[in-house]
C-alpha cells in the first residue's frame, strides 16, 4: 500500500507545514472542483504542474513521488476501464478522441491524489485535530480522531506481539486448508479484542480522572490564528477558481489531437 | 476559591473513609471491606499488600471512579477534600485528587506532551493564558520542559510516566495517588520517579498515596505505611514500627533487606537502635559501631 | 546450547535494536538479561526461538541456524513466556489454554491429559482447571501463561519480565520454580529489571545497553560494580549498596546475599569486640 505510505505525515518544518489546515483543505476542495470542471488534457496538466512548487516548498518531494508511484496502479486501471468502456459502448467518436478522454480522466485522478498528498504530507494529525476543534466540530469527534491516530500504531504493534506469542506456542498460521487457516486466526483475534476493550476501559478511566466532560465550554491550549501565508494561499486559491471558471466559460480549449493534427 | 478556604483549615484530614465496603458489579464478594482511614494533608503514604488485596480498588474510591465510573455497591462514606465522594462528580474531585496509573501507554492520549498536560485544564474550561502558565510550570517541576512538543508515545517509559505526573500536577491537586507507577521502568528510571514524587511532597506539600510492592525502593520516602489484605486494612503506621512488627512478617510482604539484616543482627544480640529504612542509614549505623 | 555471533537486528522502521551481540549460553545455565528500557533485551531473546531473524550475524540453537527452521519447530525446544499474559490467553478454560500448544505440537490425547495435569499441579492452578483464564487475577493469569509453556517441557525456557506486578509471595514461588529448573539441568533465561530478585537467584548476569552487551558474569560480580551497572541504568541491590558504603572500613564489596551479609557483619562485630576485650 505504498500510496498510503506516501500519505503518511512526517514531522518537518516548512512554510507549507505551518499553514492552517483549514486553508489547505479549502485548497484541496478548490483543486477538486477545478479538476472536475475540465475534460481536456491541457488544463489538467496545468493543474498538475502548478502544484509542484508547493511540494518543493514543503520539502516532501521524495514522499510525494512515492505516493504518486503508488497511485500509478490505480491510474492505469482508470485509464484502461475508460478505454474499454468506449470500446463496449461506442459513441462514434474517433479513436484519438477516446484515448484523449481516457487520459483526461486519469489525469483528473492524478491531480486529486496530488492535492490530497500535499494536504496529508504537510498536515500533522494534531494540527488537523485542532483545526477540527476550531471548526465547531463536536469535541468528542475530534478527540476520537486524534485518539485513533495515536492508537492505530499501538494496536498494530500489539497484534504483532500477540502473533509472536502464539507462534511461540506452536501456532502455524499458514498451515491447513482455507477453513483451517481462518480458524488459525482465532487465537490472535480474541486476545486482540480483549486487550482493545481492556485498553479502552483504562483510557476512559484516565480521561475521567482528568476531568473529562466537566464543562461544555472547553478551552484549548492552542489557538489557530491565520498568518500571512494563509491569506496568500487563500487568495491564490480563489484566483485559481475564478480563472478556472472564466476559462471554462469563455475560452475554447483545443484537444491535443487537434493541435497535433 | 474553595481551595483557598481549604488550605487555611489545616486540621481537617484530606481523605477520610469511614467503614467503606465496596463490591464490583457482578462480583460475589466485596473487594474492600470496612475500610476506615484518615490521611492528613502533607502525608506520604505507602499502600501495599498482596496482589488482589484491593489497593487499586481503594485508589479508585479516592477520586470517585468508584462509585461513578464503576457503579457497583458502595457502603460507608468517603470524603475527599471535604466533599462526599458519592455526591460529587469525578471532574469535581479531579481538581483535588490526581490519579497516576501503572501503564503510561494508556493514560496519555494527545499527540504532543504539552497538549496532554493541558488536557485536564482544557476540560475544566480554564482560560488559555492560565493553562499555558500552569502547563509550563508542571513541565518544569517534573523536568520535561524540553520535551513539550514531542509526541508522548515516542518517549521512554520513564519520560512518559513523568508526563502523566505533570498532567495531574497541572490541575494543582492537593493529593496525588500513584498506582504502581514504575513497574515497567528500569531501576534508575524508577528511582528518579520516586525522587520526583518525594520532592512534590516535601517542597509543594502535596499529599502522596503511593501503591507499591517493592518496599526496598520506597519505604524511606514514606512517613506512613498502610498494609491491606483481603480487602481490609490490617496494619497502618510509621514505617519503622510497621516493618519490624510480628504481623508484617506473617503476611508475605516483601520486607526490605535492610530491615531483615537489622533484625538478623538484633536476634543475635547486636542492636543497632532505631530500625533503618535505607542502605545509607544502616551503613552509617554500622560504620559508627564498627569503624575505627 | 544457544550461540549468537555478531548479531545485528534492525526493525522495519529503521531502529537498530541490536548492534553486534555475541553470546554463548550452555545447557543447564541460568541467565538473567538486564539493562535499561529499550536496551534490546526482548529483541535479543526473540531471536532465540526464531521469532526474529538476524539482519546480520547468526544464531544457533544446538548447532542449528535459526534461519533454517520454523518457529514452530524451534518452539518445541525453546519455550518463551511473554511479558503480558493477556497477549496469549484466549481459551474458555485454563485446561484448554494449557493444551493449546500440546495440540499444535501433535501430542497424543492421553499424553496431553497427563501433561496438563502435571503443569496445573506444578503451578498450583489445579482448582482453576475449568475456570476461564479471563476471570483470574493478574498474578494467576501470569502463572497460566507459564504453565501453558511448561506443559510441553521445553529444554530451554525464556521468561520476559516475570516479576512485574507480582507480590512477594508470588515472586518467591517463581524463585523456587527456577531453582527446581536449575536442579533439573534445564536452561533458563529471564529478562528482568528486578535487581533484588536477581540477587536472590544468583544467576549469570548479562548486562545490555544500547543494543550491546556491556558486561557478562556472575551476579555477585556484576551486581556489585556500580560503574558498570550505571551504564545499564541499574542500581546495585540493597545488600551490595550497604557493603559498598562500608568498603572503607574493610568490608568486602562483592556480597549480594543477605545471609552471607549477616554473617560477615557478625564476624566484624565480634572481631571488634574481641579487640576491645
Ligand atoms: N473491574 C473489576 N470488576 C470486578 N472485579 C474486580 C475489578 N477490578 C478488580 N476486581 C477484583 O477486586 C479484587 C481487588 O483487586 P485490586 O485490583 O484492587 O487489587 P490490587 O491490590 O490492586 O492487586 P495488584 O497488586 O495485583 O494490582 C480482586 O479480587 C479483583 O479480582
Ligand atoms: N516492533 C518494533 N518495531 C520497531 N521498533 C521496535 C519494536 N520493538 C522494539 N523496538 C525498538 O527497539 C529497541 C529495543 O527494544 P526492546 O523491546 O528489545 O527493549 P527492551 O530492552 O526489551 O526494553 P524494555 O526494558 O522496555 O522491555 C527500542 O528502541 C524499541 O523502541
Ligand atoms: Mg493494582
Ligand atoms: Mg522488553
Amino acid at each position: 500500500m505504498s500510496m498510503f505510505e506516501g500519505l503518511k505525515f512526517r514531522k518537518i518544518s516548512s512554510p507549507i507545514h505551518s499553514l492552517d489546515p483549514r486553508v489547505k483543505f479549502f485548497y484541496v476542495i478548490a483543486m477538486f472542483a477545478a479538476a472536475v470542471m475540465y475534460m481536456e488534457i491541457i488544463p489538467l496538466i496545468a493543474l498538475f504542474l502548478i502544484q509542484i512548487p508547493l511540494i518543493i516548498a514543503a520539502k516532501v518531494t521524495r514522499q510525494w513521488i512515492k505516493s504518486m508511484r503508488g497511485a500509478t496502479y490505480l491510474a492505469a486501471i482508470i485509464f484502461f476501464t475508460n478505454l474499454l468502456f468506449s470500446y463496449f459502448y461506442p459513441t462514434g467518436e474517433s479513436f484519438s478522441y477516446i484515448v484523449e478522454h481516457a487520459t483526461a480522466m486519469t489525469l483528473r485522478f492524478v491531480v486529486l491524489v496530488e492535492s490530497f498528498s500535499v494536504f496529508f504530507l504537510t498536515t500533522s494529525p494534531d494540527h488537523l485535530g485542532l483545526a477540527l476543534e476550531n471548526s465547531h466540530v463536536p469535541y468528542e469527534f475530534c478527540f476520537a480522531f486524534t485518539t485513533a491516530v495515536r492508537f492505530v500504531p499501538v494496536l498494530a504493534e500489539e497484534a504483532q506481539t500477540i502473533m509472536d506469542a502464539q507462534k511461540a506456542r506452536g501456532l502455524e498460521l499458514e498451515k491447513g486448508n482455507f477453513l483451517k487457516r481462518v480458524k488459525n486466526y482465532i487465537p490472535i483475534l480474541i486476545p486482540l479484542i480483549v486487550n482493545a476493550i481492556r485498553r479502552s476501559l483504562e483510557l476512559a478511566e484516565a480521561m475521567e480522572s482528568r476531568a473529562w466532560g466537566a464543562t461544555k465550554n472547553r478551552t484549548n491550549l492552542y489557538e489557530l490564528k491565520l498568518h500571512r501565508g494563509d491569506y496568500v494561499l487563500t487568495a491564490l486559491t480563489v484566483l485559481l477558481i475564478v480563472l478556472a471558471v472564466y476559462v471554462r466559460l469563455y475560452i475554447p480549449i483545443p484537444a491535443v489531437s487537434e493541435i497535433l493534427g | 476559591m474553595e481551595k483557598q478556604i481549604f488550605k487555611t483549615d489545616r486540621k481537617m484530614p484530606i481523605i477520610e473513609a469511614d467503614n467503606l465496603t465496596y463490591t464490583y458489579p457482578g462480583a460475589e464478594k466485596p473487594s474492600i471491606r470496612e475500610v476506615s482511614l484518615k490521611i492528613e494533608k502533607g502525608e506520604f503514604v505507602l499502600l501495599t499488600g498482596p496482589s488482589g488485596c484491593g489497593k487499586t480498588t481503594l485508589c479508585r474510591c479516592f477520586n470517585g471512579l468508584i462509585p461513578h465510573f464503576y457503579e457497583g455497591k458502595l457502603r460507608g462514606e468517603i470524603r475527599v477534600a471535604g466533599m462526599n465522594v458519592a455526591e460529587h462528580a469525578i471532574y469535581e474531585l479531579a481538581k483535588h485528587v490526581g490519579l497516576v496509573f501503572q501503564n503510561p501507554e494508556n493514560q496519555l492520549f494527545a499527540l504532543s506532551v504539552e497538549k496532554d498536560v493541558a488536557f485536564g485544564l482544557e476540560n475544566l474550561g480554564v482560560p488559555r493564558e492560565e493553562i499555558r502558565k500552569r502547563v509550563d510550570w508542571a513541565l518544569k517541576v517534573t523536568d520535561i520542559y524540553e520535551l513539550r512538543e514531542r509526541p508522548p508515545y515516542e518517549l521512554s517509559g520513564g519520560q512518559q510516566q513523568r508526563v502523566a505526573i505533570a498532567a495531574v500536577l497541572a490541575m494543582q491537586p492537593e493529593v496525588i495517588v500513584l498506582d504502581e507507577p514504575t513497574s515497567f521502568l528500569d531501576p534508575l528510571g524508577a528511582k528518579k520517579i520516586f525522587e520526583d514524587i518525594y520532592r512534590l511532597n516535601r517542597k509543594l506539600g502535596i499529599t502522596i498515596v503511593l501503591v507499591e510492592h517493592r518496599l526496598d525502593l520506597t519505604a524511606k520516602y514514606a512517613n506512613r505505611i498502610i498494609i491491606m489484605d483481603e480487602g481490609k486494612i490490617v496494619l497502618d503506621g510509621e514505617p519503622r514500627k510497621i516493618l519490624v512488627s510480628e504481623e508484617v512478617h506473617l503476611m508475605g510482604i516483601g520486607i526490605p533487606k535492610v530491615i531483615r539484616l537489622y533484625q538478623f543482627l538484633k536476634q543475635r544480640g547486636k542492636d543497632l537502635g532505631e530500625p533503618p529504612l535505607s542502605s545509607e542509614e544502616i551503613a552509617k549505623k554500622l560504620r559508627e559501631r564498627l569503624g575505627r | 546450547m544457544i550461540e549468537a555471533y555478531d548479531l545485528h537486528f534492525v526493525y522495519p522502521n529503521g531502529v537498530e535494536a541490536l548492534k553486534g551481540v555475541s553470546l554463548k549460553i550452555r545447557n543447564g545455565e541460568f541467565v538473567a538479561i538486564m539493562g535499561q528500557n529499550g536496551a534490546g533485551k526482548t529483541t535479543l531473546v526473540k531471536h532465540f526461538n526464531g521469532l526474529l531473524k538476524p539482519t546480520q550475524g547468526k544464531v544457533l540453537i544446538d548447532g542449528v541456524d535459526t534461519r533454517e527452521v520454523s518457529v514452530a519447530k524451534l518452539a518445541r525446544k525453546v519455550g518463551f513466556v511473554f511479558q503480558n499474559p493477556d497477549h496469549q490467553l484466549f481459551c474458555e478454560t485454563v485446561e484448554e489454554e494449557i493444551s493449546f500448544a500440546l495440540k499444535n505440537f501433535g501430542f497424543k490425547e492421553n499424553v496431553i491429559k497427563r501433561r496438563v495435569t502435571w503443569a496445573l499441579n506444578l503451578l498450583g492452578l489445579t482448582r482453576y482447571r475449568k475456570t476461564s483464564p479471563f476471570m483470574l487475577s493478574g498474578g494467576e493469569r501470569k502463572r497460566v501463561a507459564l504453565a501453558s509453556v511448561l506443559a510441553w517441557n521445553p529444554k530451554i525456557l525464556i521468561l520476559d519480565e516475570p516479576t512485574i506486578g507480582q507480590d512477594y509471595a508470588q515472586k518467591e514461588k517463581l524463585r523456587q520454580f527456577i531453582l527446581q529448573m536449575k536442579a533439573q539441568k534445564k536452561t533458563g533465561i529471564i529478562v528482568t529489571h528486578d535487581v533484588e530478585f536477581v540477587a536472590e537467584c544468583n544467576p549469570r548476569v548479562v548486562l545490555m545497553s544500547n543494543g550491546k552487551i556491556v558486561a557478562d558474569g556472575e551476579a555477585r560480580k556484576i551486581l556489585t560494580s556500580p560503574e558498570i551497572l550505571e551504564k545499564a541504568s541499574i542500581i546495585p541491590p540493597e545488600v551490595s549498596r550497604i557493603f559498598l558504603e562500608l568498603s572503607n572500613i574493610g568490608f568486602p564489596t562483592n556480597v549480594i546475599d543477605i545471609y552471607e551479609a549477616g554473617e560477615i557483619i557478625l564476624d566484624f562485630w565480634e572481631g571488634k569486640r574481641r579487640e576491645h576485650v
